[in-house]
């Protein structure tokens, strides 16, 4: 074998451990699940035993009100906390882009939430929304006000709330790093140039942090679609199906229902929806890189 | 146009003082540059006038008004930054035009200053390009064109050339000199290029650690500088100091040092109000001319160190006992290394200068 040729192929050598690791752990239980989606399963059944079905169980799931009830809420529910924790954690970024005796420590406090395990967060909140203990209820009465039935009538916003209780500092944190990186001399010009403060928002810093916006948004927009843990401890989807995501739908389906083939062409829907939003985001970076070139190629010409 | 006075400006940072007193008054319509080593404290005393940095002490007028505690857009001011600052995301035009837009004027009267603007920094083929698309030359232009929008009558400029290649900086001089005709307005300069300030300004300010050294127009500085340290940073190649001793003989002051022994003028003698102690003397190379026949009393004898040929003329580093002295010489002029060759010194282009505190005498 040429040296040649050797060289070409230790790369692929070097890789190959990696490329078997990922086959095994993401391509093939992927493989199953797609293969399940096309079958009549019942847990107690090997995948062997079971029944072809076609496209029946995704026909079912598009026409099953339960399904797109769960549906919507997901979308309700993502969308809202997205809009919501970045609309927060952009404003704090902003807020808090200066240098304040003690910034550094409440920055710190600021992303404590995220590191919370989400299991620990659903039980916290489940805590403080109880109906006569719960800390909520209990400021609110020691007020003279009405208790608020949190988790009851207000189920989804209350766990719209926890949910941004916990991921605007992720949020936070992106868009600080972002404000620091924008150059800060165009800041200065801007001074110069007489705008306000809230005229370096709208027109330098806000279009400057546009990239890095779009992708940690569509970060937890994908994020937002799989939240599990946090509701489940918190309503169980309940009350109804007010709160039930698809996530938490699909477990149901699998456990509760005992429909594998089902809670599969779930998954898959749910997968379909995210892939849409990768690839969305793919598109987005993969078009500023080709304008980056494009201007680049632009220069060279010039000269 | 206004007249800028800066009063005891003073700037610390945390307990390091960067700027020790700065009395400055800068009059209408004049091109003043402020020149200095790195570190000195030109960009921090533009900024301060900018508005970009608080003042620690002392106040800045600007038609008598204190505006130190202004915001930098309240004092009527444009500035040219170092590194350009365009807005990355906004193309020529509308960089040029941000000001204008955030005062609401009419679209008509912005596109009309956009244009003019443009056609004076020669950027009319590139309104819509980004900065990203520019190369270092054109985005220098992008900058003043910017800042020339504002129409405001102070023009700040920190170092606008020195991200420039030496051919393009030369090319952009020579424009600034064509556009502060054009132009009328106050405007000041920082850099520390000391041709820059020599062929732009009206008025030079020499700023070296925190202190202003001397003020004046160029020549004034050229041919009296106040000390040794703007003696030698003004001109290039830079003056030559040799240490000497002063001591009369008969009726003539003469400058004795190591291998020489120069006669001062009566005139100059009459001035200095000493005929002895220790005193550097200083000769501008370009007063130093090559004369076999010169009077000792009027001659260097230098030996030829280093001859660097830069085309008509060649600089020479030659050896003064254990002084260096840099001479210019015409290129056809032959000479070997090591060459001991005599040069006539120019009386009236003698400077003198105190051993301890480096003041003129
Ligand atoms: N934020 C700061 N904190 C502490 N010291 C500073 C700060 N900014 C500037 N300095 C100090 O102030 C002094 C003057 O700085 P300045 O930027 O005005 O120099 P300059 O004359 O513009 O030099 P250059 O030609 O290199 O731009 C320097 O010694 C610098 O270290
Ligand atoms: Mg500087």
């Amino acid at each position: 074998m040429s040296t040649a040729r050797a060289n070409r192929i230790t790369p692929y050598l070097f890789m190959a451990p990696a490329a078997v690791i990922m086959a095994i752990a993401l391509l093939y239980p992927l493989g199953f699940m797609v293969y399940g989606s096309f079958r009549d399963w019942d847990p107690s059944q090997s995948i062997g035993e079971t029944e072809f079905v076609g496209f029946k169980n995704y026909v079912t799931l598009w026409f099953d009100p339960a399904f797109r009830e769960s549906l919507s809420v997901t979308l309700i529910f993502a969308f809202s906390v997205v809009t919501a924790e970045m609309i927060l954690g952009v404003g704090l970024a902003l807020l808090l882009d200066r240098n304040i005796r003690g910034m550094s420590l409440l920055r710190t406090l600021f992303i404590l939430p995220m590191m919370i395990a989400p299991v620990v967060v659903g039980l916290m909140w489940r805590y403080m929304y109880h109906p006569t203990v719960g800390t909520f209820n209990r400021t609110l009465k020691s007020m003279g006000l009405e208790g608020v039935d949190w988790l009851g009538q207000h189920a989804l916003l209350s766990v719209i709330i926890a949910d941004i209780w916990q991921w605007t500092p992720f949020i936070f944190i992106l868009a600080l790093a972002a404000l620091q990186s924008l150059p800060r001399s165009a800041l200065e010009a801007a001074r110069i140039d007489g705008a306000t403060a809230w005229q370096q928002i709208i027109h330098i810093k806000l279009p400057l942090m546009m990239p890095v916006l779009v992708v940690t948004a569509l970060l937890r927009l994908i994020d937002a679609f799989k939240v599990l843990e946090v509701i489940l401890v918190m309503t169980e989807g309940g009350p109804g199906l007010s709160t039930e995501i698809v996530a938490l739908r699909i477990s149901r389906t699998a456990t509760e229902f005992r429909e594998l083939g089902t809670a599969a062409a779930m998954s898959n829907y749910l997968l379909i929806l995210l892939l849409l939003f990768t690839i969305g985001m793919f598109t987005l970076t993969r078009l500023q890189e080709a304008r980056a070139k494009r201007l680049a190629r632009q220069i060279q010409e010039d000269e | 146009m206004p007249e800028i006075r800066l009063d005891g400006l003073v700037k610390r940072y945390g307990n390091v003082q960067v700027l020790h007193g700065i009395d400055l008054a800068m009059h209408d319509n004049e091109f003043t540059a402020l020149v200095g080593p790195s570190g000195c404290g030109k960009s921090t005393t533009l900024r301060m006038i900018a508005g970009l940095e608080g003042v620690s002490e002392g106040e800045i007028y600007i038609d008598d008004r204190p505006v130190s505690q202004l915001d930098p857009k309240d004092r009527g001011l444009a500035m040219v930054f170092q590194d350009y600052a365009l807005y990355p995301h906004m193309d020529v035009a509308r960089n040029i035009s941000f000001a204008l837009r955030l005062q609401k004027r009419p679209k008509a009267e912005i596109d009309a200053k956009v244009r003019e603007v443009a056609e004076i920094v020669g950027l009319t083929d590139f309104l819509s390009r980004k900065p990203g698309a520019l190369s270092g030359g054109q985005r220098q232009r992008v900058a003043m064109a910017r800042a020339l929008a504002k129409d405001s009558d102070i023009f700040l400029m920190d170092e606008p050339l020195s991200n420039l290649d030496a051919k393009l900086r030369g090319q952009m001089r020579a424009e600034l000199a064509i556009m502060r005709q054009r132009v009328q307005k106050n405007m000041i300069y920082v850099t520390h290029d000391q041709i820059e300030a020599m062929t732009l300004a009206d008025r030079i300010v020499v700023m070296h650690g925190g202190y202003i050294q001397q003020q004046g127009s160029p020549a004034e500085l050229f041919k009296s500088p106040a000390n040794k340290f703007v003696a030698g940073f003004l001109g290039s190649p830079p003056m030559n100091f040799l240490s000497s001793t002063l001591a009369m003989e008969g009726d003539t002051l003469f400058a004795k040092g190591q291998g020489f022994n120069i006669a001062i003028p009566a005139e100059k003698a009459k001035s200095l109000g000493r005929t002895d102690g220790a005193v550097t003397l200083g000769i501008r190379p370009s007063d130093l001319n090559h004369d076999p026949n010169a009077p000792d009393e009027t001659a260097l004898d230098l030996q030829v160190q280093v001859s660097e040929y830069i085309g008509a003329q060649s600089v020479l580093i030659c050896a003064c006992g254990s002084a260096n002295v840099t001479v210019e010489l015409k290129s056809e002029t032959p000479i070997a290394l090591n060459e001991t060759l005599r040069f006539a010194v120019r009386p009236e282009a003698i400077h003198l200068f105190d051993d301890k505190t480096e003041l003129a005498l």
